[in-house]
């Protein structure tokens, strides 16, 4: 391909065809030239594009296209479907001072015409550009000064802050309705029970009537204003032919000022007894459900709590070292590949791997662990961390949404919305909900109309108004998300990360947890610990020979032995003829020597005689130590023993899931002794030992079918069939690898305490929910038939519709403040 | 005889209601194809629009989702088939991918499943 300078990116640099514009896009995830053809052939056969080329070494593709026909959008659109991407990025910036809908023709049009930006919008309401651009081709500063160069000031806005403004804007509007709403009710009730007031009670009915009148123009703005949200929601859903909450207060508070009006303006179409407007209700029913739903939003901001601590973690700046300088740069703009500089008391930025320096580092707001952690050159830190004491400098390997704050905050995200089972029943009954309470309200209208006592219109009325207001919906849609999300925000604070809902609602049913032994139960890092040799063969040698037979292997025990090795000074050679035999162990030619290195059953395969190393064997196995045989030619000539150290905290997990009442099965490839004691230290009562590394699901699925509902514990790299298999897959998670795709539940802290909170906290979540779908259930059938009048009949018990308001407003809060308590549960 | 009126009324009042919220049909709209993506734009507002989506199995579905109002109801949208769920912020272009896989009828919802559409994939 010939070699070209294109003047810049998405500007509309005219291409050599009149109408025509050249665009140059970075292109990514072209891993071999073949890919090029791909993606020229399906931007060539694109309506509107006239010639498209892929220069791969440069990882840009040129396309000259006519842009009346074609959008840039349309075109990176076709390179995402053919399996590639532009690394474009979504952004909104605040602007401020525009007044007129051209200045946002002019700004729009100075984004669109800036190298870099795909696709601009700006939206006068809401004072924004969403700007979608190449970071690879401009920056978010100069976006800002394309921007400003248009006269316009500007100013970045977090999303989350944003979502906060339009909470409280939110919050302000019902809190402005409900005041309305509640001056209009004061003289609205005087008037409605004159008899109660010293002057009104001496009034004519004729004064009265005016009075009245008066007092449905005064409930018009109540209506309209306060209820506007009603009223517009009702008719939104009515034509998608669907009712909801607003549906049966707009119905009901509709019903009850229209009836009170025409009785006002003609009472001679009712009986004598039915003259009564109920004015009061329209307004003061109002007043309540709107602040309730105030009172709901305020709690149910605080469900969110723990997605704002996660966001609040991010660093704003990051000091990088660019051409030999430290410069302070936006978060945003940190590349992989950079060295950040971090000194004492400042938030690391982004993940990395330390280069130099020492410190210790405060994690506990993504792992929980209270202590901080000693960092030296090597180790991994993860952005949104303290450094506390050290200075360092790091290599920054995950940016922006790769890093694992952001994967936990989008996997808490996703988690929040998700939904459980349990779920289920309330979203089919609310789908029948609102129309059944309508049938109900009907009902009972033409019930007390046509059996009930007189002024019947009026009872008839009442009731009918009365069951519409008190159902509430929504208290049976709020009952499980927002135990969710707090249940599931909790857990993130605690270094829990869970997957959906659902992982809750299995987690808090377990009974039994199968623990992997190797890195779950102990540390995972295996010394080497006895030699024990018989019939004149040297320790030395066996060492040796071991080492060599391990130099290329990959099994766990294989460090541990070459290390010991190089304790021990012994230089391993390279074996000839080796052979890895899974379950068994390995053998090679050494010296000339056949070695066969690995566990009682490839002695008895070998044909070696272990009489010598029975007694010593089973000393180390009993010890927890695992024995591994040595034999040279065919005959036993040494065991090594290699031992891994439980972690600190194992016993102690283990006996809290215990007082759970969960059943612990350990499961490991080890031999049954040493697996034995090894459960017998850490009180482990049923061990599952001698396993291959595929058989683990086999054995979790065996657990299964004895009724049981497992959880597996692993490292989530080499037990990913067994996490996939067991109803509640655990992974423990160290660093920054916190999204271990086939987990359903990850321990960013690597301790198995975890295993108990993650249960503790999903069964807390889980009683919660009950505790919200029986408390919504209960209240809606109970109070549903009690306010269409059905005590009547027997005791002549009737709601007074204001009572059903107020009933109405409170459950919904009540939910959302009962989901609220979780945010106290005390994890251990 | 007024009696009789009522209860008539009422009757007819209640077949009503039940026909037009559970049975009528409702409008569907039918994902625009172009270059192997099925795109829908969806405007929120105290509901979806459209609310009732045909799509075709096995092919990428765009849904373009656009909340124009803050009233907090609406907030995010949530499809418990997929396995998916996305924060509308007001006055926000939201893009919500699906793979529809099997044929099927699949609902969506608000969080509280008080707002709903429905998918309708077919062959």
């Amino acid at each position: 391909m010939k070699e070209q300078i294109i003047p810049s990116a998405t500007t509309g640099v005219s291409g050599e065809h009149k109408g025509e514009v050249r665009i140059e896009l970075p292109v990514t995830g072209m891993t071999c030239a073949s890919c090029t053809a791909t993606i020229e052939k399906a931007l060539a056969s694109m309506d509107g594009v006239r010639e498209a080329t892929i220069n791969f070494a440069t990882q840009r593709a040129f396309v000259s296209y006519d842009p009346g026909r074609v959008r840039v959008a349309r075109i990176i659109n076709v390179i995402k479907e053919s399996g590639y991407d532009v690394g474009s990025e979504k952004i909104t910036l605040k602007i401020k001072g525009m007044t007129c809908a051209s200045c946002v023709r002019k700004v729009e049009d100075a984004l669109k015409g800036s190298p870099g930006v795909v696709r601009a919008e700006v939206n006068l309401g809401s004072e924004s550009a969403s700007v979608e651009f190449l970071p690879s081709m401009t920056t978010i500063e100069s976006l800002r000064q394309v921007i400003e160069s248009t006269g316009y000031r500007t100013e970045t806005e977090p999303s989350p802050t944003r979502e906060e403004d339009s909470k409280t804007r939110e919050y302000r509007t019902l809190l402005r309705r409900f005041i309305v709403a509640a001056l209009i009710s004061v003289p609205v009730i005087v008037v409605s029970y004159p008899k109660f007031f010293p002057v009104l009670k001496d009034m004519d009915m004729e004064t009265l009537r005016l009075l009245w009148i008066g007092a449905s123009i005064l409930t018009l703005p109540a209506l309209v204003y306060s209820g506007s949200s009603f009223f517009t929601g009702a008719v939104a859903a009515f034509r998608h032919r669907a009712a909801d909450m607003n549906t049966l207060i707009a119905l009901g508070t509709g019903m009850a000022w229209l009836f009170s009006t025409v009785v006002v303006l003609f009472p001679g179409l009712f009986p004598e007894n039915a003259r009564e407007p109920y004015f009061d209700v329209v307004s003061v029913v109002i007043a309540l459900v709107v602040l309730g739903q105030a009172l709901e939003l305020r709690a149910k901001g605080k469900t969110s709590e723990a997605i704002k601590k996660l966001m609040g973690l991010q660093a704003k700046t990051a000091r990088v070292v660019r051409e030999g300088a430290e410069v302070d740069i936006p978060i945003e703009e940190v590349l992989v590949g950079d060295t950040v500089v971090v000194r004492p008391g400042e938030k690391i930025p982004v993940d990395g791997v330390i280069i130099d320096g020492r410190s210790s580092v405060d994690e506990s707001m993504l792992t929980g662990e209270p202590l901080p952690a000693e960092k030296q050159a090597g180790d991994e830190v993860i952005g949104g961390t303290i450094n506390k004491t050290g200075a360092f400098r790091f290599k920054a390997t995950k940016v922006g949404k790769d890093t694992a704050l952001a994967q936990i905050i989008k996997m808490v995200q996703e988690a929040q919305g998700s939904k459980a089972p349990i779920q289920r029943l309330a979203d089919t009954v609310s789908g029948y909900f609102v129309p059944a309470v309508m049938v109900i309200a009907v009902t009972s209208f033409v019930l007390w109309y046509d059996l009930g006592p007189e002024p019947r219109i009026i009872l008839a009325l009442l009731g009918a108004v009365t069951t519409l207001i008190v159902a509430c919906p929504c208290a049976l849609g709020l009952a499980t998300p927002t135990s969710l999300m707090i249940g599931v925000g909790k857990a993130a604070e605690n270094g829990i990360l869970i997957r959906n809902g659902e992982a809750i609602q299995v987690a808090s049913a377990l009974d039994t947890v199968v623990l992997d032994k190797t890195g779950t139960i102990t540390v995972g890092k295996p010394t080497l610990t006895d030699v024990i040799v018989k019939e004149g063969a040297s320790e030395q040698d066996i060492v040796r020979f071991a080492a060599s037979l391990e130099k290329n292997s990959e099994h766990p025990l294989a460090e541990a032995i070459l290390q010991g090795a190089e304790a021990r000074g012994t230089v391993p050679s390279e074996p000839g003829d080796f052979e890895a035999i899974p379950g068994h162990g390995v053998e090679g030619i050494v010296d000339g020597k056949r070695i066969s290195l690995g566990n009682r059953k490839l002695m008895e395969r070998v044909g070696a005689d272990l009489d010598l190393f029975e007694k010593d064997s089973h000393r180390l196995a009993d010890e927890g130590k695992t024995p591994i045989f040595v034999a040279v030619d065919g005959r036993a000539a040494g065991v090594i023993a290699v031992s891994d150290p439980l972690k600190d905290d194992s016993v102690e997990a283990i006996n809290g899931l215990k007082g759970l009442g969960v059943d612990v099965v350990m499961i490991t490839g080890d031999n049954r002794r040493t697996a034995e004691a090894i459960a017998r230290r850490v009180g482990i009562d049923r061990v599952l030992a001698e396993v291959l590394p595929e058989d683990k699901a086999r054995e979790v699925k065996k657990l299964q079918l004895e009724g049981r509902k497992v959880a597996f514990v692993g490292d989530g790299i080499n037990d990913a069939p067994a996490l996939a298999r067991a109803d509640v897959g655990m992974a423990i998670g160290t660093g920054t690898d916190v999204a271990i795709e086939a987990s359903d539940i990850t321990l960013i802290k690597g301790s198995l305490l975890g295993i108990q909170a993650a249960i503790s906290i999903s069964k807390a979540t889980m009683k919660n929910v009950r505790e919200n779908l029986f408390g919504a259930f209960f209240y809606n059938t109970a109070l549903v038939p009690v306010a269409a009048g059905i005590l009547y009949p027997v005791w002549g018990i009737t709601m007074n519709p204001i009572l059903a308001g107020a009933a109405m407003a409170m459950s919904s809060v009540t939910v959302v403040s009962n989901a609220n308590r979780l945010r106290f549960l005390k994890v251990r | 005889m007024d009696r009789v009126i009522v209860t008539a009324a009422g009757i007819l009042t209640i077949g009503w209601i039940v026909w037009f919220f559970l049975f009528s049909k409702k409008k569907q709209y039918r994902a625009a194809v172009s270059s192997g993506i099925q795109e829908v734009f969806i405007r929120v507002k105290g509901g979806y629009d459209p609310d009732v989506i045909v799509a075709k199995a096995g092919k990428p579905l765009r849904l373009v989702f656009k909340r124009e109002e803050e009233a907090s109801c609406t907030e995010m949208v949530v499809f418990g088939a997929f396995n998916k769920s996305a924060k509308l912020p007001p006055y926000e272009e939201v893009v919500v991918e699906l793979l529809p896989e099997k044929p099927g009828e699949y609902d969506f919802s608000c969080q509280m499943g008080m707002i709903r559409g429905k998918l309708i994939v077919e062959e």
